[in-house]
């Protein structure tokens, strides 16, 4: 099943040179990109993992896909998303973010019901991925 | 087709304005200025062959300038990522200028993030690499210039058309520094060295100095000041034209205070001029008599 989370996502997913255009778009608003990058796909799980820094001072879409390389070739069978960070006062907090990697195999999400006392049930998801494998192994 | 001919499109490209500017503004660089020309007759017929379909790799623009201190090194950098900009060799034209701190870490695995920081903010512009040569230091075999060397190395020729690299530094050191690093040295193709600037050309630079800061020097002062580059260009640690800066700056405490004292109101006249004896009080000439003397009394 297939991941959607993050704006983009029910397109197909980004080629580099789209990618290197919507982080130009990012850089002409003056937002800063960031790289971050998980194996947990669960849609509550907000905060992934950074690679490096933000990169402020940015001035060029080039060095962002550099570093999106380098990403790549470190967790290749990971999620990978661009953030972008609007610094302005009032909003400072990331204003995009869209998926730029993931694996190549999702098994995609299991429905977990926990009754509660009576008959009520309570619902929750879980990725089968997850629950495979501890954390740096599952994809 | 009248409107694609090579200097109707050398006039819109905006180049022209460009490189009329750097003759404007900088004085003599002959073989600089012939060599920017150059290239920039390169990449504009380059466009016309891709217009036509013919094959039109962007050449490697990696450059290597030269030069004693003062001889305009930083000031041609700028100017050449403008130049590279109009020319759309480069997508935004900025400079990033940068030394051996920068780019060379403390610790172990500090100087590739460092590196390939300062190589990410000039994606899309000119890297400036003043004093390249520090970035080598043979006396010490664990220094770890040589890893951001190869950082830069592998960047130069991979992302040829994302980023150019200009090193720059003295003549003699750049060479030590080229041949203990080969691959650096191939990755270059241009090596622009400065030439020391002439007396005249020193007094022109010190014209147009003056010009942008509303002064001007009278005759006698100009003969005066004429008289000096002629002194301190035999002293040591002359810098071509930083030292004409720093004399200008001198000459213009000295202005100040000569009017300081002044008791009537100063004309526009006044404030403007700067006369001989500004120039005159200078302790050039005092070292230049004092040598004279001695040369006299021997």
């Amino acid at each position: 099943m297939r991941l959607t989370q993050g704006t983009f996502s029910f397109l197909p997913d980004l080629s580099d040179e789209q990618i290197l255009k919507q982080a130009e778009y990012c850089l002409g608003k003056g937002w800063a990109i960031g790289i971050e990058y998980t194996d947990d796909p669960h849609p509550r799980n907000t905060y992934w993992e950074m690679f490096g820094m933000p990169m402020f001072d940015l001035q060029d879409a080039a060095g962002v896909l550099l570093e999106l390389k380098s990403c790549r070739q470190t967790f290749p069978q990971h999620y990978i998303r661009l953030t972008a960070f609007d610094s302005t006062h009032g909003t400072e907090s990331v204003v995009l973010s869209f998926i730029v990697n993931r694996p190549k195999e999702e098994p995609g999400f299991r429905l977990v019901r926990t009754e509660g006392p009576g008959r009520t049930v309570r619902y929750g998801i879980e990725s089968y991925a997850v629950q495979a494998h501890p954390e740096g192994e599952r994809y | 087709m009248e409107a694609d001919t090579p200097r109707a499109l050398f006039e819109a490209s905006g180049v022209k304005a460009v490189l009329d500017q750097l003759d404007a503004e900088l004085v003599g660089l002959a073989p600089v200025k012939g060599r920017i020309r150059d290239i920039a007759a390169l990449l504009l017929i380059d466009r016309l062959r891709a217009q036509q379909g013919l094959q039109s790799q962007p050449p490697s623009l990696h450059m290597c300038f030269t030069g004693n201190p003062g001889t305009g090194k930083t000031t041609v950098a700028l100017r050449m990522a403008e130049v590279l900009k109009q020319l759309g060799y480069v997508r935004k034209g900025h400079l990033v200028a940068v030394t051996r701190d920068d780019l060379v870490g403390q610790f172990i695995g500090h100087t590739a993030p460092k590196t390939k920081e300062v190589i990410k903010k000039a994606m899309g512009g000119v890297l400036f690499i003043d004093e390249a040569y520090y970035l080598y230091r043979p006396d010490n075999e664990r220094d770890y210039g040589q890893e951001s060397i190869e950082i830069l190395l592998q960047v130069m020729e991979n992302h040829r058309d994302d980023l150019v690299v200009i090193l720059a530094g003295y003549k003699d050191r750049m060479d030590t520094f080229f041949s203990s690093n080969p691959g650096m040295a191939s990755r270059i193709a241009h090596h622009l060295d400065f030439p020391d600037y002439r007396e005249d050309e020193l007094l022109q630079i010190a014209q147009l100095m003056l010009q942008r800061l509303n002064y001007r020097f009278d005759p006698a002062a100009q003969d005066a000041f004429a008289r000096y580059l002629r002194l301190r260009r035999e002293q040591p640690h002359f810098a071509n034209a930083r030292s004409v800066r720093n004399a200008l700056d001198r000459i213009r405490l000295r202005h100040a205070t000569r009017l300081f004292d002044a008791e009537h109101a100063l004309t526009r006249e006044q404030l403007t001029e700067l006369q001989a004896e500004d120039v005159l009080a200078s302790r050039v000439f005092a070292v230049a008599d004092a040598q004279g003397a001695a040369r006299r009394a021997a």
